[in-house]
């Protein structure tokens, strides 16, 4: 199978080798099974954007970019705000990223990230409202694949929290009175799985995610709720294996959150 | 090799280049005057000057042995990418084995690993390669890394000391193909020396003493 996120004919022996380090509890990269690369943000990246950040996960780069605007209001939800959120994959970052309409991968990046934020109600939409029906503030969520080793998800899905916990809203602009912080409520972190063989890896590489069998990504947040999930690829997972998948993504969206959180609010639960 | 990289000079694409010689490879001339095509360093080489791109993708010389992997079967061919800018057939008259037409797939499947030697290039950079001589064959199992083409003569070293050294301290089997694809086979923890060795022969390719340090790294076993 060739989707944009793998490069077509996978050498056999990258295979195998996999397999068998797997065998022995190894990771290709020395890693151990729940262990994501390092992660490294940069927050307020983008001058000019409203919050961003620049997330490093191992390899993987990924520049997100929060604009806020005034904007109407949907007719069913005259008392919220809205939010959107879009992925672009560059060719520059990596050969086989084409240039052209968004496509299939990039789609279905971008919902799971948005999906991770909206439902864990991130944003407290409701004090982003200037006059209710009228007018209310609309948050862009632009993500930019900088460089692409490998789990997509969680690179994206970090680096819009980051970027979020990092906004302003500009009302001094607009003329709607005095800036304030983006009121962030909840820190939703995904943390993505492969299964390689029988084997279950978090934060796959480019290496690993290239022979899985199957992807599931897990977000919860810092109440330990879950938040959104998504399966990808052709492969399964057995009912044992998701509530596995959903205990080790918790201890490993904790680590991640406090990453997130680190330098400004210091710890959290 | 040492002294001569003092005196090596980095050049840019289009950069006039004041050296005595005759044009060699990555070099054009324009106005009577050699021109560099890459950025990369000037080598003088027996009267021929050439410019030794710093990275960029493996372009194929003919006689080279390079490691490449099937990535499309034919009736009467299979399709080799050796990381060079086209694909590279590989005919089933170029192999050691009797193919009936059509019966490729019996031989070599996607995703097979070969070690192969580029037996012709044209001038528009297609290339046909060979399975057809002593040690070229199947490789199977083992691992597969990736380095820049212009870094393999670091990681073979001065009359393949490097790469003896890393052989012998690991006790893997190494094979390096010319297009910077490395075929490593052993123990896990083997392959797992052996690549950490090379990404800093990688990383380090342009300093002096390296063999020293590469040394001292798989006598201290870590990090």
């Amino acid at each position: 199978m060739t989707t944009k996120f793998s490069e077509g004919v996978v050498a056999e022996s990258k295979r195998s080798y996999i397999h068998k380090l797997a065998k022995e509890g190894m990771r290709i990269d020395g890693r151990d099974f729940d262990e994501t690369r390092p992660i490294k943000i940069t927050t307020g990246f983008i001058k000019r954007a409203d919050g961003s950040a620049l997330v490093e996960l191992g390899d993987t780069k990924v520049l997100v970019g929060v604009k806020i605007e005034p904007g109407e209001p949907f007719p069913d939800t005259p008392n919220l705000g809205i939010m959107t959120t879009n992925v672009e994959l560059v060719p520059l970052a990596s050969p086989t990223f084409e240039p052209g309409p968004p496509s299939e991968e990039a789609i279905e990046l971008a919902r799971v990230v948005d999906r991770g934020i909206r439902e864990s109600h991130t944003i407290d939409m409701e004090k982003l409202v200037i006059e209710e029906g009228e007018k209310v503030w609309v948050v862009f969520i632009d993500m930019h694949i900088l460089d692409y080793h490998g789990n997509l998800f969680d690179a994206c899905g970090i680096a819009a929290l980051a970027a979020l916990n990092d906004a302003t809203v500009p009302a001094e602009r607009f003329g709607f009175g005095e800036d304030f912080k983006l009121p962030v409520v909840h820190y939703p972190v995904p943390v993505t799985f492969a299964k390689i063989g029988e084997w279950i890896v978090a934060d796959p590489n480019l290496d690993e995610e290239s022979i899985a069998s199957a992807r599931l990504t897990v977000t919860t947040n810092e109440e330990g709720k879950i938040n959104a999930m998504q399966k990808g690829l052709f492969g399964t997972f057995s009912y044992d294996e998701v509530k596995k998948v959903i205990n080790r993504s918790l201890s490993i969206g904790k680590k991640v959150r406090s990453i997130i959180l680190g330098g400004e609010n210091g710890e959290e639960n | 090799m040492e002294e001569e990289k003092k005196v090596r000079d980095v050049v840019v694409p289009g950069e006039e280049i004041v050296v005595d010689g005759k044009p060699g490879r990555g070099v054009f001339i324009e106005n009577g005057v050699m021109h560099s095509m890459y950025l990369g360093i000037v080598d003088v080489r027996s009267g021929y000057v050439n410019v030794i791109p710093l990275s960029g993708c493996y372009i194929p010389k003919r006689g080279d042995k390079v490691i490449g992997k099937i990535v499309d079967l034919a009736p009467m061919n299979w399709v080799v990418d050796i990381n060079a800018p086209y694909y590279a057939p590989l005919h089933v008259n170029d192999v050691p084995w009797r193919v009936e037409f059509g019966d490729t797939g019996r031989f070599l499947g996607l995703g097979d690993v070969i070690l192969a030697k580029v037996s012709n290039v044209n001038e528009m950079g297609q290339v046909w390669i060979t399975l057809k001589e002593q040690g070229l064959r199947k490789l199977e199992g083992g691992h597969l890394i990736h380095i820049s083409p212009s870094k393999v003569p670091r990681v073979i070293g001065k009359g393949g000391s490097m790469i003896q050294m890393l052989k012998d301290s690991t006790n893997c089997r190494i094979y390096v193909g010319q297009n910077g694809t490395i075929w490593i086979s052993g123990t896990p923890d083997g392959i797992v020396k052996v690549i950490k060795a090379i990404r800093m022969i990688e990383r380090e390719a342009h300093t002096y003493g390296l063999t020293d340090r590469v040394k001292e790294f798989l006598e201290r076993g870590d990090e």
